[in-house]
């Protein structure tokens, strides 16, 4: 495997935790709603959903693993990390909510990580081709089954178009973070490893709008951009969250199959 | 000198032919051959490395998978080496069309050249149904009893059926 060079081990590690623990997190999410779908066909969808991205955060992990070169595996970094070890975006850590904020979540997610795979299959790094190769086509899945489903409430009853209107209006404020440059992502960028976040809207723009055209869904103006996810700053929905994901390893360390 | 060469080339052949019988557990008429997985078998001395990639991101079969092939590797003679290549990635398109035939004998619709475009919301990709070859088909759902697999009805003879999604 190819790996590239030109830019520190560090900031490697760095990127990529980042991207694996979104993918993990809301994987993770996803994964809640096993059992507790409102149909047989999504108890199905989601965890599917769920697997794609855990195996993508699985695969980043791993990479991180050997960058580092101090030993870690992907179960450590997944489960013995403290929370303010992760630095997933706010977006994939807020509660599941009801089936609209779900999929409304899913949605803006998918839609800005099409981009941005789509971008890194030029990816310089050989490695990180090949997971963007794959990942973009199994994100295709997750932006229509998302956003058949906003579609569905949001241009639906009474009720569900209300709902619709609730998510948007309590997720908007974690859309920004995702857009967010820094030092490392500049770095990377100029490395030519991956996309810079901030250059991907008008794509998120161009996959969002129609799908919220065809949903009556107006995108409320956010008061505010909620951020910290990146440097650990969690909400706190997080504690809660890596309690129940981390509860096995805590409580029997180095359990396995 | 031209032995010793032809020699090797029989134990890469029958490495290979070892490793490439392994089936797919979730699809057990498939060997990983026909699934286009299996990228490649070297002999060093008395190792065989195999070169494997992983279908979808997430699937759980892929340990599976590793698992069987270093066991039939072994039981041919060789001490096992499994290497996870992820590049070029696999795609439907590298299941050989002879595991397409079986694929949908099995009744599992084998997948659709090209169909996973972002934009085709409520898309209604043409699967013909594995059994009567009706073009009739409603998809039930995207996502299914595995991470390759989408669950559709056939509308002509009413039977459910899989359909291999397409990536």
């Amino acid at each position: 495997m190819a790996a590239v060079t030109d830019i520190d081990r560090d900031t490697l590690v760095a990127f990529l935790l980042r991207l694996a623990d979104d993918h993990l997190i809301l994987g993770h999410r996803l994964s809640e709603w096993c059992g507790h779908a409102p149909m047989l066909e999504e108890d199905l969808a989601l965890p599917n959903m769920a697997l794609d991205l855990i195996g993508q955060a699985r695969a980043l992990y791993q990479y991180a693993g050997e960058a580092e070169g101090r030993g870690r595996t992907e179960d450590d970094f997944a489960y013995l990390r403290r929370e303010r070890e992760y630095v997933n975006c706010l977006l994939a850590e807020r509660p599941n909510g009801d089936f609209a904020h779900t999929m409304l979540r899913q949605l803006i997610f998918a839609a800005f990580m099409e981009a941005w795979w789509r971008g890194m299959t030029a990816s310089r790094d050989e490695r990180l081709a090949g997971i963007a190769a794959k990942a973009v086509k199994e994100v295709a899945y997750h932006i229509r089954h998302a956003g058949e489903w906003v579609i569905r409430l949001g241009d639906g009853t009474e009720e569900s178009a209300r709902r619709m209107k609730e998510a948007a209006g309590t997720l908007a404020p974690y859309v920004d973070e995702l857009f967010e440059n820094d030092a490392v992502t500049k770095a990377v960028s100029e490395a030519g490893i991956a996309p810079e976040p901030a250059g991907l809207r008008a794509a998120f723009d161009a996959t969002l709008g129609p799908i919220l055209a065809e949903a009556q869904l107006e995108w409320p103006e956010a008061p505010f951009a909620q951020t910290g996810g990146r440097k650990g700053r969690h909400s706190e929905a997080m504690g809660y969250l890596l309690a129940e994901l981390q509860y096995m390893q805590r409580a029997y360390p180095g359990a396995a199959w | 000198m031209s032995v010793v060469v032809h020699g090797y080339e029989k134990r890469e052949a029958c490495a290979w032919k070892a490793a490439a019988a392994v089936v797919d557990p979730e699809i057990p008429v498939l060997t990983i051959e026909e699934l286009g997985i299996l990228r490649g078998v070297a002999v060093d001395g008395r190792t065989a490395i195999a070169r494997l990639t992983p279908t979808y991101s997430g699937c759980p079969a892929v340990l599976a998978i590793e698992l069987a092939v270093e066991a039939a590797l072994r039981d041919a003679g060789f001490e096992p080496r499994i290497e996870r290549v992820l590049s070029p990635p696999w795609t439907t398109d590298w299941i050989t069309e002879e595991g397409r035939a079986k694929l949908k004998a099995y009744g599992i619709a084998p997948p659709a050249k090209a169909g996973n475009s972002v934009r085709a919301l409520f898309g209604t990709a043409e699967v013909a149904c594995p059994r009567c070859g009706s073009r009739d088909t409603t998809r039930v759902s995207e996502f299914g009893s595995t991470a390759c697999k989408a669950l559709y009805r056939c509308e002509a003879c009413s039977e459910p059926f899989d359909y291999f999604k397409c990536i």
